[in-house]
């Protein structure tokens, strides 16, 4: 298939309409609406033929596809941000009820004060939910990341929800060349989607009951259990991937660049910046630890990658108030018992919208040389121009 | 074998002379088999399926206490995607999950159109929780929330109509019925049933003793009586054409009804609030006998 330059809210529309959804519920929030945009057109001109739910609310965009994947029907629908939050309580649900949801989101800052710009904070408030959460760096990642996280959702082992994060405008609204791979391939790939306990007259069954305590712990050790046991699926389905449609993301979890000394941590777009400088000799020595999947959180890989470098910097664009970014403090906690510790610091970048741009990652480098373990710092950009 | 067995089984831990399990009783069996109920989080949630155990021999999905209505639409949409025509997709809450926390759900499902069937079983308060003021509470009911005080003689507000609100989303069709006129019940869930391509919602009466302060034995007494004072009315609007299925040939005196109920006995003796209620009563009555009379096309309002 040929590389096309599109936007990347289109490449996502133009990849899930080729993953046979059937149920596309959709509500409109800024930079998640020219992806629902794409589709809603898709399906006015009959190109993708599916049930397209103008519904009024978040709460029930993500209330109605989790109603039609339980009824047996592929679906979808994007948001971010307030949306996200308003969804915050079936989020949770539809992990506990094992739906096998996919949902873009397009990271966008929480209120308040209200801020349209992107950053990583309402997605990384779901971390605790059940959801697989996958970051990406550019949008033929998204693309790609769409396709996987439909097989990885519906494994029979897994069947849980996904969420594939792609950054608010920086990813939604830019134009690249992407390769959209084609319905056929896609089709053949995922498969037929059944879902095994759907709901049938013809097999009638109760979903979401009443739990009791013993019961209720239980069923949540369950749910603990396929999350982490996701992960072997995860990296299954990303070396499947990689053999039929040619592109991987390091292991799947991780994705190494460079062998510098001073490791830099970090999610998402900015990653594109950061390996531009490495291979620009911008930055002396440094490597750079890309997370893709951050949850099931792959501790053992980020520890072996990690565990030999001198410093490890943890740039993220999100904070845990009242301790540090939620990056940060799973990466020390996955190399707390290795006898010899690398130098650990934290910078949150980029709340907001902040442009995480050469001087920023210039300055955090430096800084990070200067400060002692455990140094976290808030950059809100106003640094940079004084000292660049 | 006993009304709606086919569907709900026995052995759920509602409470004796529950108002809620006889309506689910009577729904469930004038809906059949091919169905799938979309349910929102209540007594009725928690009583019928204490895990592993399902009252429920008819599909059945339970997501969170505001969402019934958008989960049901999601489940219509899902088999109409795969061809299937014939199942019929069932929202079904309380007052506290259709009329006051998910209204917005089902105000969605009716602006849109869905094909879907609503039913709102109203114990005029939050039963689940030990019966806090609902919008669905009636004025001058006494509960948790809103309770009788020295100063405060209940709830100062008028109950919500959610039938006359579906009506004015163009819903295909809007019925109110009462467990005690369980015939009428039937056979308006069962023209819901018939009646395809847009949504139907109707509003049931469903007394609930342990909040009310009522016997248990005098359930059915109770909403007959809601019916015989004119406090429950019984009517549809088909088309946008209201048509009134039962008038008493003389209301009973609301006292009758209020002192059967703990959460009316502190207005007994306030004669006041008592005609400002019966008065309401005439005028709601007059007004809509009116708009029957008339013909009105209420659909034409909107």
């Amino acid at each position: 298939m040929p590389r096309e330059v599109m936007e990347g809210s289109q490449a996502v529309a133009r990849v899930v309409a080729n993953c046979d959804v059937k149920v596309i519920a959709a509500y409109p929030i800024t930079p998640q609406t020219h992806i629902v945009q794409e589709l809603a057109k898709m399906h006015a001109d009959s190109v993708i033929d599916c049930e397209y739910i103008n519904v009024e609310a978040e709460f029930s965009a993500i209330s109605a596809i989790l109603g039609a994947t339980a009824a047996g029907a592929r679906s979808f629908t994007a948001t971010c941000s307030q949306g996200l939050a308003l969804m915050h309580e079936v989020v949770f649900a539809a992990a506990g009820m094992r739906i096998p949801l996919v949902m873009v989101i397009a990271n966008r800052a929480l209120s308040a004060p209200i801020n349209i710009w992107n950053d990583h904070q309402d997605s990384m408030a779901e971390r605790d939910s059940g959801w697989i959460q996958l970051y990406c760096e550019n949008v033929q990642e998204v693309v790609d990341s769409v396709v996987q996280a439909y097989k990885i959702a519906e494994h029979k082992d897994v069947l849980l929800p996904v969420m594939v994060c792609m950054d608010g405008f920086y990813l939604t609204h830019v134009y690249e060349p992407v390769e959209i791979p084609s319905k056929e391939k896609v089709v053949k790939f995922l498969g037929k989607f059944s879902y095994p306990y759907k709901l049938d007259p013809k097999k009638p069954v109760t979903m979401g009951p009443l739990a009791f305590p013993a019961d209720y712990a239980r069923l949540r050790k369950q749910l603990a259990e396929a999350v982490w046991n996701s992960k072997e699926i995860v990296r299954k389905v990303h070396d499947d991937y990689a053999k039929r449609f040619g592109r991987s993301y390091g292991d799947g979890f991780l994705e190494v660049y460079g062998d510098g000394s001073k490791a830099i941590v970090a999610m998402g777009s900015m990653c594109g910046t950061i390996k531009h400088m490495i291979d620009k000799d911008e930055l002396e020595d440094v490597s750079l630890i890309r997370v893709r999947t951050f949850r099931p959180f792959p501790k053992d890989e980020i520890r072996d990658v990690l565990k030999d470098k001198d410093t490890v910097i943890v740039m993220e664009k999100n904070i845990s108030l009242g301790n540090a970014g939620a990056v940060y403090l799973e990466v020390k906690d996955a190399l707390y018992d290795e006898k010899r510790k690398p130098k650990i610091v934290n910078f949150i970048v980029g709340l907001g919208g902040v442009d995480v741009n050469r001087p920023t990652i210039k300055y955090v480098v430096e800084k990070a040389e200067k400060v002692k373990s455990g140094f976290v710092e808030i950059v809100d950009g106003n640094e940079i121009s004084a000292s660049y | 074998m006993g009304i709606g067995l086919k569907q709900f089984a026995p052995g759920h831990r509602t409470c004796a002379g529950c108002g809620s399990a006889i309506v689910f009783r009577h729904v469930l069996e004038a809906l059949g088999n091919d169905v799938i109920i979309c349910q929102a989080t209540g007594c009725m949630e928690v009583t019928t399926t204490p895990y592993p155990e399902t009252s429920f021999k008819v599909p059945w999905i339970h997501v969170v206490f505001e969402n019934a209505a958008s989960v049901a639409s999601g489940v219509k949409r899902a088999l109409k995607a795969q061809g299937n025509n014939h199942t019929r997709v069932v929202a079904m809450g309380g007052d506290g999950g259709m009329i006051d926390i998910g209204f917005g759900a089902v105000s969605g499902a009716l602006e849109r159109g869905e094909d879907i069937i609503i039913i709102v079983y109203d114990t005029e308060a939050y039963s689940n929780t030990g019966l806090q003021r609902s919008g669905g509470t009636p004025f001058g009911a006494s509960t948790t929330t809103s309770p009788a005080g020295k100063k405060i003689p209940g709830k100062q507000e008028w109950k919500k109509n959610i039938a006359m609100l579906a009506v004015m989303h163009g819903a295909k069709y809007v019925a109110t019925a009462n467990p005690a006129f369980w015939a009428d019940l039937q056979a308006k869930v069962k023209k819901a049933y018939k009646l395809e391509g847009g949504p139907r919602l109707i509003h049931i009466y469903a007394p609930c003793p342990v909040g009310w302060h009522v016997e248990p034995s005098k359930t059915i007494k109770v909403a007959r009586l809601a019916v015989e004072t004119g406090l429950w009315m019984l009517y549809e609007v088909e088309e946008g054409k209201l048509k009134i299925n039962y008038k008493p040939k003389e209301f009973k005196p609301v006292e009758d009804y209020f002192k059967l109920q703990g959460r009316f006995k502190h207005l007994l003796s306030r004669k006041d609030i008592m005609e400002k209620i019966e008065s309401h009563i005439k005028e709601w009555w007059e007004t809509m006998e009116k708009v029957e009379e008339e013909g009105v096309n209420l659909l034409k309002m909107i």
